[in-house]
């Protein structure tokens, strides 16, 4: 064995140039399967996170029903009531806070900045079911939500746009001319699992935005959390049993409201992170593919160009077996070469494409040794009919070969 | 003295497209230990076939050949290659030595194949490439030396696995007269001082004439099979010191 492992280096090394462009072929297919699948893990890894912070049981309520949309005669009545999420907190035992809200788009200003922003009524259970700290100041309060009161709490995108560097705390902005005062900030949370920044929003008590703002008296969404991750099933099931009865629907009549779980939601963009990280794997592959073609092709030229050598070596004693040993080493050696320098460049692309893009990218142990197994596969693959070939040559022909 | 060769009505039938060409037509003829034989014959005489047959690159149609007992006719592929590393030599007329191989590597070629590279085998081929003047060569590559040394590695080569016989196939055809002389007293040399059976195909009468038997073929078959002449092997080997 390493007779034949010192044979296929020095062939390899005999033609360098055409040794480092057949592994380049090879060290781009590897280094392309590899950065591919860290992007995509990156990827699926980060909306995990993100599916983390949003809180695993947190349940929307929502007043459409998304199994019937159109053709309903009587639309325009808005369903969901600040009465029915009472009701789910005080009889879904498996529901521990709700928070109602409502919710519009409007321009916040402050001073001569303004910035439009979504500006969101809620309850003071808000914070315990999004699980989002404050950085300083206090959040809203049922004396608040009670009084209507005309207070604030910021998202940092909101005050990164307002305030700059100031403290907004105790400062006060003004919605449709109205002044409110900011009583706290919340701390930075990033995107969402859907890419909208979720800090840029201000929220306030839901009656202050219903009339102070809006002049409305429907809410447009519950967040309710149930007492459990486990107990969102039982959830969703109380809560919709609640409302068909609250909301007078026949058994025949369909929901006039949706309960979704975040963690349902979050799961189908998990998947389709997981259909993406396939996608790319599998064009990458594409690549390595080509590069055992491109070893191939010079394995065939190779054999063509040595089959005097080869009919020496048989005429001294050699086996088809040792022939083909030798050559489908070469190959293998060319290939894990290939391998080696592919993950190495993919690991270094990964980590430049995370770091000067912003795509996250999370390099998995399993996905290297895979490409570089899968490299070594090629080189066997591609190199043993051309390897083939050479031992099944005729010595005396060989050997008689120009 | 024991028979090394036993050919028994061998024939060589080549088909091309619907006519058959029989290269060999019943050679049989029987070669001892320690003989220095020469093959002559004009070209398609048959004995370029003939050598392949002995050399066991080929295998003949019809027709026994047995190498030292063994009757190889019927051998497989992987048996003859195996054959070929324990038994026999090869000496071609254009040397075919392994370019950018040097030359200790390509000496030690068929010790590759029968796995046994050890100390003694190293200290081996130092010593065959001292008697035969290759002495200080062991690095060059075979472009760095001249036709005559190119064919005395070519033969290190032949004799480093201490072949039953070797096998000469026009040796001197690339060389000038001197040289020629020189590579011709190195395998005399051998069958003198080391008993090597030398089987040599030539169509040169001064080189057949190193041989102490000339088997001449025509058209297939044995034509003449006589002592040589004039024994110039006798004379010139007792004058090389």
């Amino acid at each position: 064995m390493p007779a034949l492992f010192k044979i296929a280096l020095r062939a390899i090394m005999r033609n360098k140039l055409r040794s480092s462009l057949t592994i380049l072929g090879i060290v781009i297919g590897v280094g392309a399967v590899i950065v591919m699948v860290s992007i995509g893990q990156g990827a699926k890894f980060f909306v995990e996170k993100q599916l983390e912070s949003l809180g695993t049981n947190v349940l929307i309520i929502i007043p459409i029903s998304t199994t019937h949309t159109a053709t309903r005669g009587t639309t325009g009545t808005i369903t969901l009531t600040v009465e029915d999420a009472i009701a789910i907190v005080k009889e879904c035992s498996a529901v521990s806070h709700v928070s109602p809200g409502v919710r519009t788009t409007t321009q916040v200003v402050y001073g001569n900045m303004n910035w439009t922003t979504s500006v969101s009524g809620a309850g003071p259970d808000y914070q315990i079911i999004r699980n989002w700290p404050l950085e300083s100041g206090r959040f809203i309060t049922q004396q608040d939500v009670n009084i209507m009161a005309k207070v604030c709490v910021l998202g940092q995108t909101v005050v990164t746009n307002l305030f700059g560097t100031l403290d907004p705390v105790d400062k006060w902005v003004r919605v449709k001319n109205v002044p409110f005062k900011v009583i706290g900030v919340l701390i930075t949370k990033g995107e969402s699992p859907t890419g909208q920044d979720q800090d840029d929003v201000v929220l306030m008590p839901y009656t202050t935005v219903q009339r102070k703002i809006m002049g409305v008296t429907y809410i447009g969404i519950v967040l309710a959390s149930s007492i459990s991750a486990e107990a969102r099933f039982e959830a969703i099931d109380q809560i919709t049993s609640l409302l068909r009865q609250r909301h007078r629907l026949r058994p025949h009549e369909e929901n006039d409201f949706t309960v979704i779980s975040q963690v349902e939601f979050a799961s189908t963009v998990i998947e389709t992170s997981r259909t993406m990280t396939i996608l790319l794997g599998s064009i990458a592959s594409v690549s390595l593919f080509v590069g055992g073609i491109g070893i191939m092709n010079i394995m065939l030229v190779s054999t063509t160009e040595r089959t005097r050598e080869i009919g020496i070596r048989m005429a001294v004693g050699a086996r088809e077996k040792d022939i083909l040993f030798q050559f489908l080493t070469e190959a293998t050696v060319l290939s894990s070469i290939g391998g080696v320098v592919g993950v190495i460049f993919g690991i270094a692309v990964s980590k430049l494409v995370s770091y000067s893009g912003g795509w996250p990218s999370l390099l998995s142990l399993p996905s290297i040794v895979v490409a570089f197994l899968f490299s070594n596969m090629v080189g066997i693959f591609f190199g043993y009919y051309p390897a083939r070939k050479a031992s099944r040559l005729n010595p005396i022909e060989a050997l008689r070969y120009e | 003295m024991q028979d090394i060769i036993i050919l028994e009505e061998v024939y060589k039938i080549y088909t091309m497209g619907e006519v058959e060409v029989a290269a060999l037509n019943g050679v049989s003829l029987t070669i001892r230990k320690g003989e220095f034989v020469a093959i002559m014959g004009a070209s398609g005489s048959g004995k370029s076939t003939l050598m392949n047959i002995l050399g066991c690159l080929d295998s003949p149609t019809k027709g026994r050949y047995c190498l030292e007992g063994l009757e190889v006719s019927r051998f497989s592929k992987n048996e003859l290659a195996e054959i070929r590393n324990k038994k026999l030599g090869f000496v071609f007329q254009s040397f075919n030595l392994l370019s950018r191989t040097t030359v200790v590597e390509n000496i030690e070629l068929p010790l590759i194949y029968s796995k046994r590279i050890s100390k003694r085998e190293v200290d081996n081929i130092y010593q065959i490439m001292q008697t035969l003047g290759l002495g200080g060569f062991q690095t060059h590559y075979p472009n760095q030396l001249s036709g005559g040394q190119q064919q005395r590695v070519a033969i290190a080569r032949a004799i480093i696995n201490n072949p039953a016989l070797l096998l000469a196939d026009e040796p001197t055809g690339n060389l000038d007269s001197a040289t020629s002389a020189d590579v011709m007293n190195v395998l005399c040399d051998l069958n003198h001082k080391i008993g090597i059976t030398i089987v040599l195909v030539t169509h040169e009468t001064d080189i057949a004439r190193y041989a102490r038997r000339v088997i001449v073929l025509k058209d297939g078959k044995v034509l003449s099979d006589t002592p040589s002449t004039i024994p110039l092997s006798q004379i010139s080997c007792e004058t090389t010191p």
